[in-house]
This record gives structure tokens, sequence and C-alpha cells, in this order.
């Protein structure tokens, strides 16, 4: 539904993105992250059409967002960062405005924005003006202007920000009652909310795509081990020498004691479940076992780990070439 | 091209917030002050002519009431006209709004249309709020009506040309108050042109005075329809309409 080939952006002599490439497919939800200054409101832009790519092509729904701008924009729903609205309008006569400028006939207009209204939960605010709305209801007239003319792409340049955690959870569950009948592309920078809300990612950084695919198999490709907490009471160095006796066991790192208990993070290649062996181990020694539980990796830390490890990569590039410089 | 509920729109936006009543009130008021004292000048000046058959010849309302009143209205429109357009895409640029505007499947325009034309039919209406000057005239000496209506035509045209101008300026800026100044300035310039014609002489002056934008009102309160006049200010208009779009799409590349 959309394919992004080869995309790069400049503004002036700064690239804003580089050569990013990516697609989605139909009826899917894509979490699009990155640290702030990424180039995620770049890309949606692009692909709403609001500014050209200086090279390279996007296509949604088989249309070039440059050369049939038309044909994109009548398919696509947007709602850019800062959910810019026309304050001094009430919020039905503004929906239905933006409903007419997107083609939607007149004998269906009337019924679209009760509709969608109705989906959004600002049917009791229709006669208000949008200026005297709070940020979680303006948040959802802007929603509610992205898919009034039942768009087959949504763009959501992050949805969620600036609202308190009910108004989070309610956003949610509405964009994810769009999947299916729509394709969206989200951006954000709460991972959590990617994790609920969407089928695969992508992850940009300084303009370049470092990872994208779905969550369970990017956690995989980045963490090809399994890693479990566990908490014992006995003399840690020992302690820790048995866990690392465990066949499997890769790295076991310790916490400071508290209440004559350490804490240790086990990791273990992947498949390999070691719990058993550590409880046997911590029973043998006539060790306390106070806890022993697996953690599940999330995408924070596959985002922390492709976005930090880019960084230090990079610095590790420059002192090279600062050494190189210097000999 | 989906012109109407872009219009429909920022003309009901004009009325629902208080510019379009402000602009009219102090329109009106002024208006009706310099009519009022051209009048009574020229009721002053029947009454003398009375003993002074002499000065009574030259005496008429069109050329003494209505071509008075119809250059001071121009210079309050050089004054008004640039508040009333500098909202129309500046303020979209700042609060954002252009993003959504211009992501919706209509041509730029388009957009430009139905702002364009919603401040033109605003000044439509306050232009002709003051047909009720002449109407007074009527009701107490003979008009000529033809005048008076070429007199409007000029209006028309050269508020056309303002509200052009004053578009392009809003949609360089994100700032109203820039986007008043710059309209306000260019304006001046297009009018004080003239003033520097009579001193400049020769095919200088003739083009000063050609250039000054309310040089060419005159002769449409004379009650002279000339081609030269209308298409000055056609052309105005469609050249400050062309560089509006252009520099719309400027701003798309920029991002």
């Amino acid at each position: 539904m959309i394919e992004v080939d080869h995309l790069t952006k400049n503004y002036g002599p700064v690239a804003a993105i580089r050569d990013v490439s990516f697609s989605v497919s139909p009826g899917q939800i894509v979490g699009f992250l990155g640290p702030n200054g990424a180039g995620k409101s770049t890309t949606m832009r692009i692909l709403s059409c609001f500014m050209p790519p200086s090279s390279g092509a996007a296509k949604v729904a088989g249309y070039d967002v440059f050369h049939q701008s038309m044909e994109v924009r009548r398919r696509i729903g947007y709602l850019p960062e800062n959910v810019p609205l026309y304050t001094d309008m009430r919020v039905a006569p503004y929906l239905d405005f933006v409903a007419e400028v997107k083609g939607v006939g007149r004998a269906d207009r009337r019924r679209r924005v009760a509709d969608v209204m109705d989906r959004c939960l600002i049917a009791d605010m229709q006669n208000r003006l949008i200026g005297k709305l709070s940020k979680g209801y303006r948040q959802r007239v802007g929603l509610a202007q992205a898919i009034v003319s039942d768009p087959d792409v949504l763009i959501l340049d992050e949805p969620t920000i600036g609202l308190d955690p009910k108004q989070i959870t309610e956003i949610r569950s509405l964009i994810k009652s769009l999947a299916g009948r729509h394709t969206v592309i989200l951006s954000t920078h709460i991972l959590p909310e990617v994790s609920m809300v969407c089928d695969a990612v992508i992850i940009i950084n300084k303009g370049a795509i470092v990872a994208q695919g779905p969550i369970d198999s990017l956690v995989e490709q980045f963490f090809p081990t399994s890693r479990i907490e566990v908490e014992i009471a006995g003399p840690p160095p020992a302690v820790r020498d048995r866990i690392r006796a465990i066949p499997g066991v890769l790295t076991v790192h310790d916490q400071p004691p508290a209440n004559g208990a350490a804490r240790y993070t086990v990791e273990a290649a992947r498949g390999r479940d070691v719990r058993a062996e550590i409880f046997q181990m911590a029973a043998q020694q006539r060790w306390d076992l106070l806890e022993l539980k697996r953690v599940g990796m999330t995408l924070e830390e596959v985002f922390i780990r492709v976005v930090a490890g880019e960084e230090s990569e990079e610095a590790a590039a420059a002192e090279v070439a600062a050494d190189g410089a210097a000999s | 091209m989906r012109i109407w509920p872009i219009f429909k729109k920022e003309l009901r936006l004009y009325f629902t917030s208080p510019v379009a009543w402000v602009v009219f009130t102090i329109f009106l008021l002024i208006g009706g002050y310099f009519f009022y004292s051209i009048f009574a000048f020229f009721t002053q000046a029947s009454l003398q002519s009375a003993m002074n058959p002499q000065m009574g010849r030259e005496l008429n309302v069109t050329d003494s009431v209505m071509r008075p009143l119809f250059s001071n209205i121009s210079v309050i429109l050089l004054l008004l006209m640039p508040l009333v357009t500098m909202r129309l895409f500046a303020e979209e640029r700042r609060a954002g709004t252009i993003e959504l505007l211009l992501t919706y499947p209509v041509r730029d325009g388009a957009v430009l249309a139905g702002k364009y034309l919603a401040a033109l039919v605003l000044y439509a209406i306050m232009i002709g709020l003051t047909v009720l000057y002449p109407v007074i005239v009527v009701y107490f000496a003979r008009l000529e009506w033809g005048p008076v209506l070429t007199g409007y035509l000029g209006l028309l045209l050269m508020g056309a040309t303002f509200i052009a101008v004053g578009v392009f300026a809003s949609s360089l800026t994100e700032n109203q108050i820039v986007a008043a100044i710059t309209t306000f300035g260019a304006l001046l310039i297009f009018w004080i042109l003239g003033w520097s014609a009579d001193y400049a002489g020769g095919t200088a002056g003739r083009v000063l005075q050609f250039l000054s934008i309310l040089e060419h009102n005159d002769s449409f309160s004379k009650g002279v329809l000339d081609t030269k006049d209308i298409l000055y200010y056609v052309n105005f208009t469609a050249l400050a309409l062309f560089l509006t779009l252009r520099s719309l799409e400027a701003r798309r590349w920029k991002g």
C-alpha cells in the first residue's frame, strides 16, 4: 500500500532523511520509531504530499506522491504532529468542511460526519469551538478529520503526544480499531505504544532506517539470547560462578546485594531454558532462591541497542578518523 | 476544482470573527465623514453660486461630490485592505493548518482562488454599503448614474488589485503584521509613484504616471472606461496572484 524507494530529503545542505526505503502492506499498522529529529515527520510529510522529496520516490496506493499527488491525496488521511486545526471553527462544521474539501458528496456528508464523531467520541462536543477544546478532544477531532473521507491510508504523526494516560488508551484503541479497514502508518517515540498497537516497526535514526520488520522477528534478530532474572541469598562471587557453570549460560551480571540477597541477570542461548538448572543448583548449595523469572526482550531494548549502537559505532569511526588525521 | 468549500469557510470566518464587522464599521465611519464634508462643501458652493451664475456653470454633483468621494474612499481602502487580507495565508502558516490544507485533494490554485474570492466578496459588500451616499445625493440633486456606475467598477477593480497584493504578501510570511505592512508599503509605493511623475517629466514621467495605482482610478469616476486602466488592474491582479502561487509552491519545496 505504501512503497518508499530510496527517499532523500535535503533542507539546504542538511539531509533530513537519506536513502530511506520501506514498504507497508494493506491493512497493516506500522509504527515509525525514532528519536526526536530522526526524520519521522519529514518522511510523513513527503508521504502526505505536503512536500516533495529531493530524490527517490514514494508510492501510496500505487500512485506516486509527486507526479500523481491528487490521486494520493484522495486516498490518505493525515494528522500532522501538532494537530493544526481551525481554532475559530466549531467541531461539526469543521468536519463538514474537511469532508467537502476531500470530495465527500453532499448526500453522504452529514452521515459521514456524524459517524466519525461517534467513532472518535466527540459527538457531545460538536457545537464547541475547537479552540476551546482540551488537548485530548482536539487530538480526536484531528483523528476524525483524517478518517472522515474513509481513506485507504492513514498517516498519523505522533497521535498520542501530550495526552493523559486515559486518553492515550482511548486513542490507541481507536487506532487499533482502524486496522484492516485502513493501512496505518504512525510515528511515535513511546515504545510500548508500538508493541501494543502495531504489527511491524520501522526504526529510523539520523535520517536513515536502522531496522525494520515485525516486532518479534526484530527482537530475535537483535537479541539472540533469552534473559532470566534471579535473586539468590548466597555469597555473590560463588553464586555467579555456579550460574556461569551451567551449560548454555553466556553471561551473568550481578546487581548490588540488598538484605543479604543479590540479583543476577543471566543471559542464555535462545531456546535454552536454564531456570530448572538454576533452581537445582541453588537447592544443592542450600542457598535460598528468592526469585526466578524470565524476562521478555522488549522493543525498547531493541530500540536502545539499535539507536545507541549506531551512536557508539559513529563515535568509534570518528575516533579512527581523528587518529588517522593525527598520524 | 473545489473552490467552493474554501470560499465558504473563509467568508464565514470573516463574519464569525469580529474582522468583517470592525472593518465595515470603521470604513463606513470614515467614508461617511468624508461624504458629509464633501457634500456640505458642495451645498455651500451651490448657495454661493446662486449669487454668482458664472460659478454655477462649473458645478455638478458628479464632478464635485462623487469624484472626490471615490478618491477619498480609495485612500481609506489603501489603509484598510491590508488588514483584511493579512490573515489569509499567514495565519494558516503560523497555526500550521496549511499543512493539512495543502494535503487535501485540492490544487494550490483552488485554495488561492477560494481565499481570494472570499476577500473580494467581503470587499464588494463593503463598497456596496456606500451606495447609500449617491442615493442620498439623488434625493437632493440630479445625479448622472453612468459615472457613478463606472466609478464603482473602478473601485472594484482597484480593490481586486489591493487584495491580490495583500494575498501575495500574506503568502510570504507567517506573521500577520509583516504581511499587512508589506502590503501597505507596496500599495503606497505604487501610489506615490504618480507624485514624482510631474517633475520627472518626459517618458520617465509618463511611465511613472502609468504605474501609479490610484491614477488609473480617476478616469473611472469621470465616467470613462479606458481599456488601458482596466488592463492595468487586471494585469496587476493576475501578476500578484501568479506570484502567490509560485510562493506557495516554493514553500512546499523548502518544507
